[in-house]
C-alpha cells in the first residue's frame, strides 16, 4: 500500500518478530523509525503493518522465562476515526505484544523507549503517515478504558519502582559496609608497611586472601608468591593435572586465552577468573610444577610445558621455512598444525634468535631463512 | 579482621536472598552494581573465589561471557584481522548462547572484555564514533591508528585525502598508519575505486549493514 514507502530513518531492526493482539504475525522483522514501529512478514514481504509512536502510551518489558521469549508489551490510544484500513477492524485488546525469538529485546526497548521521550514525529514533517495525529489535544481525549488501564499501569510503575527503589538502598547500605571494609584493609596494609619484619608470612597470606574474598586490589607491595594465595597454590597444582594432556595435545604449548576457554568450559560452574588464573600460573615454576607460564615480547602469555623448548622448535620452524623458502604465520600455521598466534610468536622468536629475517610489506609479514648469517 | 569479614559476609548473603534474580535479570542494575563497586574501591570480578561471584553469581556470568567473547573473536578474526565493533561481537555473542540463555546488554559485554585484558591477548576497547570497536589480537594500535579508526568509522572506508584534510597529517604519516592496518589484516586496499584507492575495514561492514540500514535499503525493506 502506498501509505507505507515513506522512507523516515529507520533506526533498528530485530528479527524474528511475532506479534500478537488478537491474532499472532509470526516470523516477521521489527522496524523501528523516528515516527513508526513496522512489522513486515519475513517469507512474504508484501504482509506489513505498521503504529505510528504517537499511538503509544506505554511500553513495558517481559522478561524471557523457560519456554518463553522475552517480550515488549506496547499500549495503544484508541484508534482515532479516521484511521486508515489495518489487519483487523477492532480489537477487544488495547495493546500489542511483541516476541523476540532470536533476542535484540534489550536493545530494542531501549531504541523505543528513546524515541518516545524525544517524540521527534513531533517535529518532523508527517508527510503521509497512516494515521494523523495532527491536534496536540487528541492525545488527552480519553475513552473510559484507558483510564482504567493507564491507573493499572501507573499502579504497577510504581511498585516496580518500589522493588527497585528497595533493591537500590539495600545495595546502597551493603556499599558502605563494603567501603567500611576496603578503609579498613587500607590501614592494615598501612601497619604491615611499617612493620615490615614483625609480620609473619602466614598472616601476609591471611591478609591476601581476605583481599580476594573481597575484591580489593592488593595495596602491599613486598610479595613473596605474587598475588598468590593458598587458593592460587590450589589452582596451580589443579591446573597442572587438567593441562598435562592437552598441552601434549597441541604441541607442548598453548596461549593462554586457549586455557581460559578450555578449564572454564570444562568447570561448567564455579568458573575462573582471568585474573585467577594469571595468578595460578604465575606460580607454577616457584611449585615446581610440570608447566610454566611463558611471557613473549609482545605481551602474549602461554603455557608450556616443561620439556617443551620452544628454541629447539624454532630450529624446526627454520628448516620448514627453509624448505618452502619463504612462509607467512598463516602459512606456517596451516603447515605446522598450530594456531596463527603461536606460530607468529615462534617465527618471531626464531627472528630474533637470527635465523630468519622479514619481508614487511604490505602483503603481509613474510619470513625468510636469515642467509646474511648463514652465507657470507 | 576475620571478625568483620565474616559480618560483611553475613551481609552479603542477605543480600544475595533479596536481590540475586535482579542482578541476573536486570542489566540496568548490574550496571548500578559494578558502579558503586569501583567507586568504592571494590572489583566484584577479579577472582570466582570473591565473595560476590560466590553469592550473587555475577563471576560465572561473565567469566562465561567471557568465554564466547574469545570464541567469536578467534572465529571471526581471519575476516577482519581482529577488529570487531561491539555490535556485531553482541549479536553474534547472542546466536551463540542460544535462544533460551539470559540476554546480555553492551554493557556486560565491555565489563567481560576489560577482565580479559590481563591474560595477554591484545584484547582492547577504542572508542569510535558512537560505539566501540573491539580488538582481539596483539598488534600494536597507537594513538594514529585508533584516530584513523575514528574516521574510517562514518563510511567504513577512508582515503589518504580524507585523512590529509580532516586530521591536516602529511602523506607519510597517513600512509604509514594504512600500512599498518593493511597488514595486520584489518584494513583492505580498493585499487580500483573512482578516484584514489579506498582503504576498507571489514569490521564495520556489517555496522553498516545490520542494525542501522540506510533509506534507501529501509526503502527496499517496505514494499
Amino acid at each position: 500500500s502506498s501509505s507505507l514507502t515513506q522512507a523516515f530513518p529507520v533506526l533498528m531492526a530485530a528479527r524474528s518478530i511475532k506479534t500478537f493482539a488478537t491474532v499472532k504475525f509470526d516470523s516477521g522483522v521489527l522496524l523501528l523509525s523516528t515516527h513508526r514501529l513496522i512489522w513486515r512478514d519475513q517469507k512474504n514481504h508484501e504482509c506489513c503493518i505498521a503504529i505510528p509512536l504517537s499511538q503509544i502510551v506505554f511500553i513495558e518489558e517481559q522478561a524471557a522465562g523457560i519456554g518463553k521469549s522475552a517480550k515488549i508489551v506496547v499500549h495503544l490510544h484508541p484508534a482515532s476515526s479516521n484511521k486508515e484500513p489495518g489487519p483487523f477492524q477492532s480489537s477487544k485488546y488495547s495493546y500489542i505484544k511483541l516476541s523476540f525469538k532470536e533476542h535484540g529485546q534489550i536493545e530494542f526497548y531501549r531504541r523505543l523507549s528513546e524515541e518516545m521521550t524525544q517524540r521527534r514525529w513531533e517535529n518532523m514533517p508527517a508527510g503521509q503517515t497512516i494515521q494523523v495525529n495532527k491536534d496536540p489535544q487528541a492525545g488527552r481525549i480519553r475513552a473510559v478504558g484507558i483510564v482504567g488501564i493507564e491507573r493499572k499501569l501507573e499502579e504497577k510503575r510504581k511498585e516496580t519502582d518500589k522493588n527497585i527503589s528497595e533493591a537500590f538502598e539495600d545495595l546502597s547500605k551493603l556499599m558502605e559496609k563494603a567501603k567500611e571494609m576496603v578503609e579498613l584493609s587500607k590501614s592494615i596494609a598501612n601497619k604491615i608497611k611499617e612493620k615490615q619484619g614483625d609480620i609473619t608470612e602466614d598472616e601476609t597470606i591471611r591478609f591476601k586472601s581476605y583481599l580476594l574474598s573481597m575484591g580489593i586490589a592488593n595495596p602491599v607491595t613486598r610479595e613473596t608468591y605474587g598475588s598468590g594465595t593458598h587458593y592460587h597454590m590450589q589452582l596451580a597444582k589443579q591446573l597442572a593435572g587438567i593441562l598435562q594432556t592437552p598441552l601434549e595435545e597441541r604441541g607442548g604449548i598453548m596461549s593462554l586465552t586457549e586455557v581460559y576457554c578450555l578449564v572454564n568450559r570444562a568447570r561448567g560452574l564455579e568458573l575462573l577468573s582471568p585474573e585467577d588464573l594469571v595468578n595460578a600460573c604465575k606460580m607454577l615454576e616457584s611449585l615446581k610444577l610440570p608447566l610454566r607460564l611463558r611471557i613473549f615480547d609482545s605481551g602474549v602469555m602461554v603455557i608450556e610445558l616443561q620439556s617443551h623448548n620452544e628454541e629447539e622448535m624454532v630450529a624446526s620452524a627454520l628448516e620448514t621455512v627453509s624448505e618452502k623458502g619463504s612462509l607467512t604465520a598463516d602459512e606456517f600455521a596451516k603447515l605446522v598444525g598450530m594456531s596463527v598466534l603461536l606460530a607468529k610468536e615462534r617465527l618471531l622468536l626464531a627472528e630474533k634468535m637470527g635465523h630468519l629475517c622479514r619481508d614487511d610489506s604490505v602483503e603481509g609479514l613474510r619470513f625468510y631463512p636469515n642467509l646474511f648469517l648463514t652465507q657470507s | 579482621m576475620s571478625k568483620q569479614l565474616d559480618m560483611f559476609k553475613t551481609n552479603l548473603e542477605e543480600f544475595a536472598s533479596k536481590h540475586k534474580q535482579e542482578i541476573r535479570k536486570n542489566p540496568e542494575f548490574r550496571v548500578q552494581f559494578q558502579d558503586m563497586c569501583a567507586t568504592i574501591g571494590v572489583d566484584p570480578l577479579a577472582s570466582g573465589k570473591g565473595f560476590w561471584s560466590e553469592m550473587l553469581g555475577v563471576g560465572d556470568f561473565y567469566y562465561e561471557l567471557g568465554v564466547q567473547i574469545i570464541e567469536v573473536c578467534l572465529a571471526l578474526k581471519h575476516r577482519n584481522g581482529g577488529l570487531i565493533t561491539l555490535e556485531e561481537l553482541h549479536q553474534q555473542v547472542l546466536k551463540g548462547r542460544g535462544k533460551f540463555a539470559q540476554d546480555v546488554s553492551q554493557d556486560d559485554l565491555l565489563r567481560a572484555i576489560k577482565k580479559l585484558k590481563v591474560l595477554g591477548n591484545g584484547f582492547g576497547i577504542i572508542p569510535v564514533g558512537g560505539t566501540y570497536l573491539i580488538q582481539s589480537v596483539p598488534a600494536e594500535l597507537n594513538m594514529d591508528h585508533t584516530v584513523v579508526l575514528q574516521l574510517a568509522e562514518k563510511k567504513g572506508y577512508v582515503t589518504v585525502s580524507e585523512i590529509r584534510s580532516s586530521l591536516k597529517w602529511e602523506t607519510e604519516r597517513a600512509k604509514q598508519v594504512l600500512e599498518h592496518l593493511l597488514k595486520e589484516g584489518m584494513a583492505w586496499l580498493d585499487t580500483q575505486a573512482a578516484g584514489e584507492p579506498q582503504y576498507w575495514l571489514p569490521a564495520l561492514f556489517t555496522e553498516l549493514y545490520s542494525q542501522d540500514i540506510t533509506p534507501e535499503e529501509a526503502k527496499e525493506a517496505i514494499p
